[in-house]
C-alpha cells in the first residue's frame, strides 16, 4: 500500500493524494443511507493524463478505481464498497468549448452543473442546458452517467440523450473517443451514423470507464420563464392532466409535487408547469393552450390554477432549484433520500397512494416529486422521506420504508433510477437473462480485473 | 461544545462552497486543499466524527479546522437555515480542540504570544503606540472617538503606513480623535476565532474596563476585525460603545464635505474584508469614498461585495499561515482576480488585507501590474489642498 501511495504522489502530486483519517471518513460516505465504507486513497486528478496514469496503475496492482462527482445521487454509489482510490474528479472542471451554432459544449469530467450554468450567463446568454435541481457542485459527467433529468427533460428526454460525445479513460488506462469526436474534430453526435457506443458507458455508474470529457447538447435559451401551478386533490387526474399537458408540446418542464406539510399543500397533487418564451405574445399563447387543455377539468372541478405568490415562484424558478435540497432538513435532520424509479405516468396514482401508505405505516415525513420525461413517455417517481441524521432508529425506518418502495416499484412495472447495489441485485435478477448475459459480456471484456467501481452492477 | 446539535444537520451538499451565481468555489480553503474535507460541509461532518470518536485530533483535523479563514461565504451561501452559525460552529470546535490541548503549533504560538507579550509579534508593549511618534495625534482623554489601532496596525510596518494615513486624514478633517498608544490591548477577536475563549474574555474585559474608565464613548477602528469584536462580541459583555469602522467615518466626513478630493486617476478596485463585509454587511461605506474621487475610475472583480474571495488572512491565518503558500494561496488568486479586471490599484480597507495582498502580488510576480493601497492611503494622496 505505501507504494501505491508513493506512485499515486508521483501521478498527481502529494497535495492530492491522502490516506489519512479524516478523508478515509469522509469519502467512505455520503449523505444517503448506505452503509460506509472508508477508500484506501483519495486522489485528485487534475488531467486526463493523470487519470489513466492511476487507471493504470489500479489496473496492474488489482485495486478498485471509483469515480465521484459530488457524490450527491444518496444512494452510496461513490461508497468504495471494496476500499481502493476514490478519484474525486472536480479538479477536472474546465469548460473546453462552446460551439455557439452548433450548440454544444465540451467540458471536463469534474465539471459542476453551477459552473456550466454560470458560464453561458455570463458568455452565452442564448443557450442552456438541461439544469438537474440536484445542488450545483454535482458534476455533469456523473449526472450523464445515471441518466439524470433536468429542465428540459419533458422536451427532450434523459440528460443522458443529451450527450453529443464522451471521452473515457477505459478500465486498462486507454482512452476512447466515443461518437462524432472518435473520428472528426466536432461533438455534435455521440452515435448516428456510428454505432452508439455511448451505451458501453452511460448507466453504468462508473463500472466501465472513467469520463474525462462529455459533449452536451445545449439549447435556446427563450428570454422568458414563467411556472404555474395546477392542482387536484385526486392522483386519480394526474396521468389524464399530463397526457393533455404534454400534447400542447408547450411546456419546458412538468413536474408534479405532493407533500403534507405545510398544510396548505396537504391532500393536494400540485402540477408545476414551466413555460419559455421570447416575446410575451409566445408566452401567453402557450400558457393559453396549456390552459385551455385543461378546460375540462377546471369545468368538472376535478381541479384548477393556484396562485403562486412570489417567494414560491421565484423559488421554482430558481436553476438549480436550492429548495430541493433543504427538504433534507424539514426534521431538523440533515438528511433525505429517495427511491426514484422511471415509471409510466398512468402508474401516478398507484405511487402516489403507496407512499402515502408507506408514510404513515413508518412515522415519516414525505415529500413526493415526479419529473415528466419527453412526452409523457415515463416519469420519474421520487418516494422521498426525510430524516435525522442523529435519529438511528428514524434512519432504519426510512431504509425500510424505501425497501418497500422499490419493491412496489419494481412490481408496478418501474426500473430502479441511481439504483442502491441491493436494487442493482434486484433489477439483475428480474432481467431478461440474455440481456443480463449482454451486460455481463460487456463488463468482463472492459473490465477484465473488475476493478472499476466494484459491488456495483455485479452480476450475480 | 456549543452549537454541537446542529453538526448533524449538515447535508454535506455544498452550496456552501460557492459564489451566488456558482462561477467560481469561494471558501478558501477548499479552493485551496480541493479535498472535500476542507470545504464548510467536510468540517461539519468531521466536527462531529471527532466529537463522535471516529476520528483522531490529528494535525490533519487541525489543518482542517484551522485552515478556515472564517470569511463567512458559506454563511452567506449555504441553502439551510442554520448556515447563520457555520463560523460560530468551526470556532467552537476549536474552542474544543484549545481545551482538548491539541492545536497546531503556530496556533499555540499565536496565542501564547498574546498572553504573555500582549501582541502576536512578541513585541515589547511599550511599542505599541511607536507608530503614532511625530504624528498629530493625542492620547486619548475626552475626544469624540477614541480611534483604535490595533495590532497590525501597531506593530507592523504595513500596518504602521496605513495607521499613520489614517491618522492624518483624520486631524486634516478637523475630527477630534485620540488614541490609546501603549495603553491599547489586542481587541482579541483572532484569539476568539482561534477559539481561546477564555484569553479573549480577559483581553474583552480589560478593554471594556478601560473604555469604561476613560469615558469612551464612540470608537472608530482601524481594522475591521476589532470592529467585529467590538460590535458583536463586546455588548454581551457590557461594552456598550458605538463602533464605527473607519470608512464608516471617512464617508460621513465626505458627505459632510469635511472631506474633499483633488484628484486620484488611476484604475481602481475595492476588496471587500470579510469582516467589514460579510459580517457586518458593509459594503457601501468603502466605495462612497472611493466615488467620491475626482479622476478615480472604480470597477468591480465579479468575486465582490458577498462573493468577495477571502484574502487568506482571516480567522488567524494572517498569524498562523496556515492556509497560505503555493499558486492556489488565497491572497494569489485575489490579486489575479483583481489584475483579471483590469485594476491598476487594488484598494482595501484592512490592514491584515493589505499585507496578505501585496504578499500575493510579489507570488505572482505583478508587482510592474498593480499595487496594494488602503483607502486611507488613497484618500489621503487624494486630499485637496
Ligand atoms: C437535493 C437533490 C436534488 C436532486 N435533483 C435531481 C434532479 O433534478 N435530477 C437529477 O438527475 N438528479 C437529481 N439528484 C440526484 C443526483 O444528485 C444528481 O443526479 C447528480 O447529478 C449526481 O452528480 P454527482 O456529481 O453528485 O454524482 P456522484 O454521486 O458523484 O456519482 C454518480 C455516479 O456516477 C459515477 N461517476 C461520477 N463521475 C464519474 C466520471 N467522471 N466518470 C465515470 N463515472 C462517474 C460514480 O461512480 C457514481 O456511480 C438530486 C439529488 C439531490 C440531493
Ligand atoms: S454547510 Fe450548508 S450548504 Fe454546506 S454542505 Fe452543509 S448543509 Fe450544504
Ligand atoms: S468561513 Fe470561509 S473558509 Fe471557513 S469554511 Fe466558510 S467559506 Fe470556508
Amino acid at each position: 500500500m505505501e507504494d501505491i501511495k508513493r506512485r499515486l504522489c508521483d501521478i498527481v502530486g502529494e497535495r492530492f493524494v491522502s490516506d489519512r483519517a479524516e478523508e478515509l471518513f469522509f469519502y467512505g460516505r455520503d449523505p444517503g443511507l448506505m452503509p460506509p465504507h472508508s477508500p484506501d486513497f483519495v486522489a485528485l486528478p487534475g488531467t486526463v493524463e493523470e487519470v489513466r496514469e492511476i487507471v493504470k496503475l489500479a489496473f496492474r496492482e488489482g485495486v478498485p478505481v471509483v469515480p465521484m462527482g459530488a457524490g450527491m445521487t444518496l444512494t452510496g454509489l461513490c461508497i468504495p464498497r471494496k476500499g481502493g482510490i476514490v478519484l474525486d474528479m472536480k479538479r477536472m472542471n474546465r469548460i473546453l468549448e462552446v460551439n455557439d451554432r452548433a450548440r454544444y459544449t465540451i467540458v471536463e469530467g469534474g465539471t459542476p452543473t453551477g459552473a456550466l450554468k454560470a458560464y453561458l450567463d455570463a458568455h452565452h446568454p442564448r443557450l442552456r442546458f438541461s439544469i438537474p435541481d440536484s445542488p450545483a457542485a454535482t458534476t455533469i459527467a456523473a449526472n450523464v452517467m445515471i441518466h439524470g433529468q433536468g429542465r428540459l427533460t419533458q422536451q427532450y428526454g434523459f440528460n443522458s440523450d443529451m450527450v453529443t460525445g464522451l471521452e473515457v479513460v477505459l478500465p486498462t488506462g486507454d482512452v476512447a473517443r466515443i461518437g462524432s469526436c472518435s473520428l472528426s474534430p466536432d461533438w455534435f453526435s455521440k452515435g448516428a451514423p456510428l454505432p452508439d457506443l455511448s451505451g458501453l458507458f452511460l448507466g453504468w455508474l462508473g463500472t466501465t470507464g472513467v469520463i474525462t470529457k462529455v459533449g452536451l447538447k445545449l439549447y435556446p435559451r427563450k428570454k422568458m420563464r414563467e411556472v404555474e401551478i395546477f392542482i387536484t386533490d385526486s392522483p386519480d387526474f394526474i396521468p389524464d392532466i399530463i397526457y393533455e399537458i404534454t400534447h400542447t408540446e408547450m411546456t419546458e418542464d412538468i413536474n408534479i409535487f405532493a407533500q403534507p406539510l405545510p398544510l396548505i399543500f396537504k391532500d393536494n397533487h400540485h402540477v408545476v408547469v414551466y413555460f419559455t418564451g421570447d416575446t410575451d405574445e409566445e408566452l401567453e399563447f402557450k400558457k393559453k393552450s396549456v390552459f385551455h387543455a385543461l378546460d375540462r377539468f377546471i369545468k368538472n372541478k376535478d381541479g384548477g390554477f393556484m396562485t403562486v405568490g412570489p417567494g414560491m415562484k421565484q423559488s421554482l424558478l430558481d436553476m438549480p432549484q436550492r429548495s430541493a435540497s433543504t427538504f433534507a432538513d424539514v426534521t431538523k435532520g440533515g438528511g433525505f433520500e429517495y427511491s426514484g424509479p422511471i415509471i409510466l405516468v398512468e402508474k401516478y396514482p398507484q405511487c402516489s397512494r403507496k407512499l402515502d401508505e408507506l408514510a404513515e405505516k413508518y412515522d415519516l415525513k414525505y415529500h413526493a416529486t415526479a419529473r415528466i420525461i419527453g412526452r409523457g413517455h415515463a416519469m420519474m417517481f421520487a418516494f422521498s422521506f426525510t430524516f435525522n441524521r442523529a435519529d438511528e432508529d428514524m434512519m432504519d425506518r426510512v431504509r425500510a420504508a424505501l425497501r418497500e418502495a422499490s419493491e412496489f416499484a419494481l412490481s408496478a412495472g418501474g426500473v430502479f433510477w441511481k439504483p442502491t447495489v441491493d436494487e442493482q441485485r434486484r433489477l439483475l435478477q428480474a432481467m431478461d437473462p440474455v440481456t443480463r448475459r449482454l451486460m455481463q459480456m460487456i463488463k468482463r471484456n472492459l473490465d477484465p480485473s473488475g476493478i472499476m467501481n466494484p459491488g456495483n452492477w455485479e452480476v450475480p | 461544545m456549543r452549537h454541537e446539535e446542529i453538526l448533524h444537520r449538515c447535508f454535506r451538499c455544498g452550496w456552501c462552497k460557492f459564489t451566488s451565481d456558482y462561477s467560481e468555489f469561494n471558501c478558501p480553503s477548499y479552493r485551496k486543499f480541493r479535498f472535500d474535507t476542507f470545504a464548510p460541509g467536510g468540517r461539519m461532518w468531521l466536527i462531529r466524527a471527532w466529537l463522535n470518536g471516529d476520528i483522531p485530533n490529528s494535525a490533519r483535523y487541525q489543518e482542517i479546522l484551522y485552515s478556515c479563514a472564517t470569511c463567512g461565504s458559506c454563511v452567506e451561501h449555504c441553502a439551510f437555515s442554520f448556515r447563520d452559525d457555520l463560523v460560530e460552529i468551526f470556532i467552537s470546535a476549536r474552542e474544543e480542540m484549545v481545551n482538548d490541548g491539541r492545536i497546531p503549533p503556530p496556533v499555540r504560538d499565536f496565542l501564547k504570544s498574546i498572553n504573555v507579550h500582549g501582541n502576536p509579534f512578541k513585541a515589547p508593549e511599550g511599542e505599541r503606540g511607536a507608530w503614532a511618534e511625530g504624528m498629530p495625534v493625542e492620547p486619548y482623554s475626552d475626544q469624540d472617538y477614541l480611534l483604535y489601532i490595533g495590532c497590525v496596525g501597531s506593530y507592523d510596518e504595513r500596518g504602521k503606513k496605513i495607521a499613520k494615513a489614517l491618522a492624518r486624514l483624520l486631524s486634516r478633517a478637523g475630527v477630534s480623535f485620540g488614541i490609546l498608544g501603549d495603553r491599547e490591548l489586542c481587541d482579541g477577536n483572532e484569539v476568539r476565532a482561534l477559539g481561546e475563549t477564555g484569553l479573549f474574555r480577559f483581553l474583552a474585559e480589560s478593554n471594556i474596563r478601560m473604555f469604561r474608565e476613560l469615558g469612551v464613548r464612540k470608537i472608530v477602528t482601524l481594522d475591521p476585525h476589532a470592529y467585529n469584536a467590538f460590535r458583536r462580541e463586546y455588548p454581551g459583555m457590557g461594552g456598550d460603545f458605538e463602533v464605527l469602522h473607519y470608512t464608516q467615518l471617512l464617508s460621513m466626513l465626505v458627505s459632510q464635505g469635511s472631506l474633499s478630493f483633488s484628484g486620484f486617476r488611476e484604475r481602481v478596485v475595492f476588496h471587500d474584508p470579510c469582516y467589514l463585509g460579510r459580517h457586518s454587511g458593509e459594503y457601501e461605506a468603502p466605495r462612497e469614498i472611493l466615488d467620491s474621487i475626482p479622476g478615480l475610475e472604480r470597477i468591480e472583480m465579479r468575486q465582490s461585495r458577498e462573493n468577495a474571495f477571502c484574502c487568506g488572512g482571516g480567522g488567524g491565518n494572517f498569524f498562523t499561515d496556515i492556509l497560505g503558500g503555493g499558486e492556489e494561496s488565497p491572497n494569489r488568486i485575489r490579486i489575479r482576480q483583481a489584475v483579471a479586471a483590469g485594476a491598476q490599484v487594488l484598494a482595501v480597507a484592512c490592514c491584515q488585507c493589505a499585507k496578505m495582498l501585496e504578499d500575493g502580488i510579489k507570488g505572482e510576480n505583478l508587482e510592474d501590474r498593480i499595487r496594494v493601497l488602503d483607502i486611507a492611503e488613497i484618500a489621503l494622496t487624494a486630499l485637496k489642498g
